[in-house]
């Protein structure tokens, strides 16, 4: 193997509570350390909460699994302290090309406007980003991390919930006031709680071969229908990091699971596809079936589920590892203010809506896409054909061809944490919708300032204009929104340069002011997962402390 | 060219955040109204299709140059 990941093993410590004798008490566990677990153990250590992170194994995953890692989940990311890793280690793409027979039908661009930090897509293999992850939350001291422990029960009253948890020196017993279920889509925890999960199984097989060779090819998703080296199926091809590259065949239903991973079944394939040229390696070999389906409810008193274990889709559109990681982001911030006695657990009934309404996109989009690559009538495989024929020359047909809808955040426009809107504004950034980035600064993105607590942006024009009395009520301003119980940072956006004394995105580019319709005096209410809260053609403190006690479900707003 | 072949599907009241939505509507809702018909009724269905659609554009324009680009198409490609 041209493996260069060496798998890490985590040591197993024998628990205080079996080694001490003692009944163990925590605020927050979290059962599952993949993707979504971790994310959110590092966001709510972050924000000082102590945590502790327990799973049953003793490495990060094996096979590169999970390997496209979408714009939205990088700013994430960014926030957690690694996405400059992962963007450095990872392959950037933005550019998909699907492929009728050999010819090229249509492609699509994931961000073909200027002016962002992030590309659309990373592709890394799950390993690397499972390996960073733990590398930082190693560096917070607030999370403890338990290997090869399995949970064995779960029990919750009103107040708390109750563990037992398994490990190679038997069981132990543990309490926690909340129980976050990271433990993937099997989720044995929802299972022992008893809790439905509907939705369907599609009746297909796939093949991923993952294959290390030197190759030129060029760094873009490319998805090939009916392809002469595999007819009548699909066939899909992503870059990865060490020269390893993803290939994902289409098999049908009728194909025999254990027949096909073996090598001898395997090359033969990827021989077919390459040409007699072409060396390779393979590296790992999986066989997969997907389904789609969620939970109805994501809370159940003390019990949050996120990631896989709350909700399944197609990989068709890579929205699994990017919609759990957008869970842990709805989440966190959230949960420590529920902890914290700053709301109340109605601010977790949003999480379960908002982050429901996204799985229900995320499956509607994966669905289509499985239903566009792999038509389940015969008059559903000639409206396809027809689409990817007439998009040669018709515009209106490209636009239908389904390759994939790539994995974006959703718009939470029904969401009771928003403020509606009472005055004009072009554009998308309505309440609810993800906060586009935009450069800042002299050499800075709006993103990374933004993100922890809630932010109010206000555009106050020229910063040389202003007199020594504006800069004074702006200045007394923040630090009261500072002080708050539910603290909000206030950031003046100008057209030319710094405010002295004052938190100032200069608007260098005009980005910012044309991506959310600034004009002088409009006003950007912002929630700690940089998605909008509110917004205003003019500042009005009241206004603003009645939308940040609607953005924290707080009963009884102020009038 | 009276034919509009730009992507044109929308719905009245329904904003989209991603321009490929209105149009993945459109197609869902048309395989959705084949699901579990013989071929010889999803024949049938798309020839209702046809004559539902054509009499609501009226404009027989529009419509022989649909006609014409329809069966050129077929005829080139098979």
């Amino acid at each position: 193997m041209a493996q260069d990941f060496v798998y890490p093993k985590f040591e197993y410590l024998t628990p205080p509570e079996i080694s001490e004798q003692r009944a163990g008490h925590y605020p927050v566990v979290i059962v599952g350390a993949g993707p979504v677990g971790m994310s959110t153990a590092i966001d709510l250590a972050q924000r000082g909460q102590s945590v502790l992170l327990i799973d049953d194994d003793e490495t990060v995953s094996v096979g590169s699994r999970g390997v496209c890692y979408a714009k939205r989940t990088l700013e994430v990311l960014d926030r957690l302290g690694l996405g400059e890793r992962v963007v450095d280690k990872g392959v950037s793409w933005n550019v998909g090309r699907t492929y009728r027979v050999e010819e090229e039908v249509f492609h699509f661009n994931l961000l073909p406007e200027p002016d962002h930090q992030r590309p659309g897509m990373v592709n890394l293999q799950q390993y690397y980003l499972e390996s960073y992850l733990l590398d930082r939350l190693r560096e917070l001291p607030q999370v403890e991390m338990r290997f090869r422990n399995r949970v064995n029960a779960v029990e919750q009253n009103p107040d708390r919930a109750s563990l037992v948890v398994e490990t190679p020196d038997g069981e132990y017993a543990v309490t926690c006031d909340w129980l976050v279920v990271a433990d993937g889509a099997r989720s044995p925890i929802r299972h022992m709680m008893g809790l439905d999960i509907e939705g369907k199984v599609f009746k297909d097989r796939f093949l991923i071969a993952d294959v290390v060779m030197n190759v030129d090819f060029p760094v873009e998703r490319r998805l090939w229908f009916d392809p002469p080296f595999h007819p009548n199926q699909s066939v899909l091809l992503h870059a990865q990091p060490d020269r390893v590259w993803r290939i994902d065949f289409q098999l049908g239903w009728d194909a025999d699971p254990v027949e096909e991973v073996k090598p001898e079944n395997v090359i033969p394939r990827i021989e077919q596809m390459l040409g007699p040229d072409i060396g390779f390696e393979l590296e790992w070999v999986s066989i997969y079936t997907f389904q789609c389906r969620r939970m109805s409810q994501f809370n159940h008193g003390r019990v949050l589920f996120v990631g896989d274990a709350a909700h399944q889709v197609s990989p068709f559109g890579a929205r699994g590892a990017n919609s759990g990681i957008q869970d842990a982001d709805n989440l966190a911030w959230k949960l420590k203010l529920v902890i914290d006695g700053q709301a109340s657990s109605a601010l977790l009934d949003s999480y379960s809506q908002e982050r429901g309404f996204a799985a229900d996109e995320n499956i509607l989009n994966s669905t289509r896409s499985t239903d566009f690559i792999t038509p389940k009538s015969p008059v559903s495989k000639m409206f396809r054909n027809v689409v990817l024929d007439m998009a040669r020359e018709l515009p209106f047909a490209r636009k239908l061809v389904n390759s994939g809808r790539l994995s974006v955040p959703s718009y939470y426009t029904n969401s009771p944490l928003n403020t509606p809107d009472t005055d004009a504004f072009a554009g998308n950034m309505v309440p609810g919708a993800p906060l586009d980035d935009a450069p800042v600064n002299a050499d800075s993105w709006l993103l990374h300032h933004l993100g922890g607590d809630f932010a109010l942006l206000v555009d106050v024009g020229q910063a040389q204009a202003m007199s020594d009395e504006q800069r004074a009520h702006w200045s007394d301003l923040a630090a009261q929104l500072a002080a708050e119980t539910v603290p909000v940072r206030l950031w003046l956006v100008t057209a030319d340069e710094a405010v002295p004394g004052l938190d100032t995105l200069v608007d260098t580019k005009g980005r910012l002011r044309e991506r959310l319709d600034l004009q002088v005096e409009s006003v950007y209410l912002i929630r700690p997962d940089q998605h909008v809260a509110a917004r205003w053609r003019a500042f009005d403190e009241g206004r603003v402390r009645e939308a940040v006690r609607r953005a924290c479900a707080l009963k009884g707003a102020l009038h | 060219m009276a034919l509009n072949t730009d992507p044109h599907f929308f719905e009245p009241g329904v904003r989209y955040f991603r321009d490929y939505s209105p149009g993945d509507d459109f197609y869902e809702a048309l395989i959705e109204a084949h699901r579990e018909l013989s071929d010889e009724q999803s024949h049938e269905l798309n020839a209702r299709l046809v004559l539902l659609l054509g009499n609501h554009i009226g404009d027989l324009s529009v419509l022989r140059e649909a006609f014409d680009v329809a069966r050129r198409g077929v005829l080139q490609d098979r």
